[in-house]
């Protein structure tokens, strides 16, 4: 039951097969059982869960309801859930309730959907491995000694392991797609301002992108169809109507043009994870698909412009957690000032305190045209690359990241190098296109994402893409042995 | 670029974060491996080129200046680690 796709839960669900608290209840006695291996909850609603199960129920009994109805989903615990602990992933909001809802999961919430809880996640979604969040690092269901990527590690390792049938994200450099990757789940990182960004604890602003994980880009749609849309509540959310993401799903792909840019494929590049991803362009090419080299000579800049901007929307951004009006508030502060610097340094992890130091330092007089300006042009010359590329071709594809999943702690130590895993993925945020991981094989037993990188507002597209894949393989119905049987 | 101690200490007093001697030195040095992966942006020249603020290149939209939220002060209290009278207590600003 646990592997099966939203399509085939709302058709029982609507057949009386099954109802939603018990389905509901698999799913949690799923996550008593197998999470303490994973750790890939951070709270688990089971009663807020109950409740909605049973909402949803009598939903579907007076003959109502959406496809999303009474489907179990996990939420990133990033996502504000009024009356449920919102914690980021860090001590800082270890107390934190929020007393309101995000967007994007009251409108889940609104189709009828299930919340079973919220995933784990690198603290203020600053990693790429789930090791810097305050509650422990996640594990990789597929194997146990390796991360499950980040920083929505939590949200993917959940999904591969069959915890929940769907479950949020958010990707402000590749946090949706390269987890998706690690743990061989599909995932979409939509357009900049698709999706809204009310009630999402803020990143990096210009950068931040909230998104569907699933183990198909179907189930991806569902998740899709109602998250996305215009909100007054977020200043940047695109005034402009949300496709329909499930109607093109079956439409061929028979002349689609796919740009390779040679600069996913040079150095660095694990020779193992390059099968995998041109083995997925060849099947594109059965499907009707033609192939051409293309160019973005920019890419590698989109490290250095990105850990300016980041660092420096961040510091700014988390300027609010001064453990006044919530949050982390230090013992016996002697003066506002100790209170305020205390309450940081305790509340905030190595990574977020760094980060912050480095945007304050990017942002500080003296050195913001050096810095921040100048990143904010390298941004322009990145998006001018894709704007270029896309005039060429339908869609980009490259693989996610350079490896598959690394083993727990073995970059840690030098987080620069952990940064460079990033370079296939940082520039779509830059130039603020959409893009999906969608599962396409395995390398020495560890899942392989193939990136498809697609125009502004292009999501149904790059949903239509990744669904006519996935019905001529399937790599994205494998599942872990730590998950089977239980 | 490489920064020295006493510029993390600069930085860290207007992040508003306490270090330690030991975290400075860890600072230090993870700061100045930051910085010098940041340094390669100098090579490039952007003569000419507009700076990106916004991936779209969208401005603010503009609402009406009139209340939209009801008042929730007890629920935004509630997360506050101190309160009196429906404030939000500080330690003694003003002598």
């Amino acid at each position: 039951m646990f592997e099966q796709s939203i399509s085939t839960l709302a058709q029982k669900l609507r057949n009386k097969d099954i109802s939603s608290v018990e389905l509901t209840r698999l799913f949690l006695a799923r996550i008593a059982k197998l999470d303490p291996q994973l750790n890939s909850f951070i709270t688990v609603s089971e009663q807020r869960a109950l409740e909605q199960a049973a909402a949803a129920d009598a939903l579907l009994q007076s003959g109502k309801g959406t496809s999303l109805t009474g489907i179990p989903v996990a939420h990133k615990d990033l996502f504000c859930t009024e009356g449920t602990l919102t914690t980021c992933g860090s001590k800082m909001l270890h107390n934190f309730v929020p007393p309101y809802e995000s967007t994007v999961t009251s409108r889940i919430q609104q189709a009828g959907a299930v919340m079973l809880g919220k995933t784990n996640m690198d603290e203020f979604a600053m990693g790429s491995s789930n090791e810097n969040s305050f509650y422990g690092a996640v594990r990789n269901p597929w194997n146990l000694d390796m991360v499950p990527g980040g920083s929505s590690g939590g949200s993917a390792a959940a999904i591969a392991a069959g915890l929940a049938v769907t479950a949020t994200g958010t990707d402000t450099g590749g946090s949706i797609r390269q987890p998706a990757s690690f743990c061989g789940i599909t995932g979409l990182k939509p357009t900049y301002g698709r999706v809204s960004r009310f009630g999402m604890i803020a990143y990096a602003s210009s950068l931040d992108q909230g998104g569907p994980m699933a183990k198909s880009a179907e189930d991806c749609a569902h998740l899709m169809q109602a998250m996305a849309g215009f909100d007054e509540k977020d200043s940047t959310s695109a005034d402009k109507p949300a496709d329909d993401y499930l109607a093109n799903l079956n439409a061929p792909l028979t002349g689609l043009k796919i740009g390779l840019p040679k600069e996913y494929f040079g150095e660095g590049l694990d020779s193992k994870v390059a099968d995998v991803i041109m083995a997925a362009v060849k099947e594109f090419e059965k499907l009707g698909a033609t192939v051409k080299e293309i160019s973005l000579p920019n890419l590698q800049l989109s490290i250095p412009s990105y850990y300016v901007i980041a660092p420096s929307e961040a510091s700014s951004n988390l300027s609010r957690f001064d453990g006044v009006r919530f949050g982390h508030r230090c013992d016996d502060p002697k003066d506002l000032l100790d209170m305020y610097t205390r309450s940081r340094a305790e509340g905030f992890g190595t990574e977020v305190q760094k980060r912050i130091m480095v945007g304050t330092y990017a942002l500080s007089e003296g050195y913001y045209d050096a810095y921040y300006l100048k990143a904010q042009k390298i941004r322009r010359l990145i998006k001018e690359d894709f704007v270029k590329a896309l005039e060429e071709v339908d869609v980009i594809m490259g693989p996610v990241a350079p490896t598959t999943a690394f083993g727990l702690g073995s970059k840690t130590s030098d987080p620069v190098a952990m940064y460079l895993e990033d370079i296939y993925t940082l520039s779509v945020n830059l130039a603020g296109i959409p893009a999906m991981s969608v599962p396409a094989g395995f390398a020495d037993g560890m899942p392989v994402g193939l990136q498809v990188m697609g125009n502004y507002f292009a999501e149904a597209k790059l949903l239509n893409i990744a669904h006519q894949y996935q019905q001529h393989t399937d790599w994205h119905l494998q599942t872990p042995t730590m998950a089977k049987g239980a | 670029m490489s920064i020295d101690k006493q510029d993390v200490q600069k930085i860290a007093h207007l992040a508003r974060l306490a270090l330690t001697e030991t975290d400075a030195d860890q600072y230090q040095h993870s700061l100045s491996s930051v910085l010098a992966l940041v340094e390669q942006m100098q090579s490039v020249n952007t003569d000419g080129v507009e700076p990106l603020s916004n991936p779209l290149e969208m401005t603010q939209r503009l609402r009406e200046d009139i209340v939209t939220e009801e008042n929730r002060r007890d629920a935004f209290l509630a997360n506050a680690p101190q309160t009196e009278a429906g404030l939000f207590l500080v330690p003694k600003v003003i002598d």
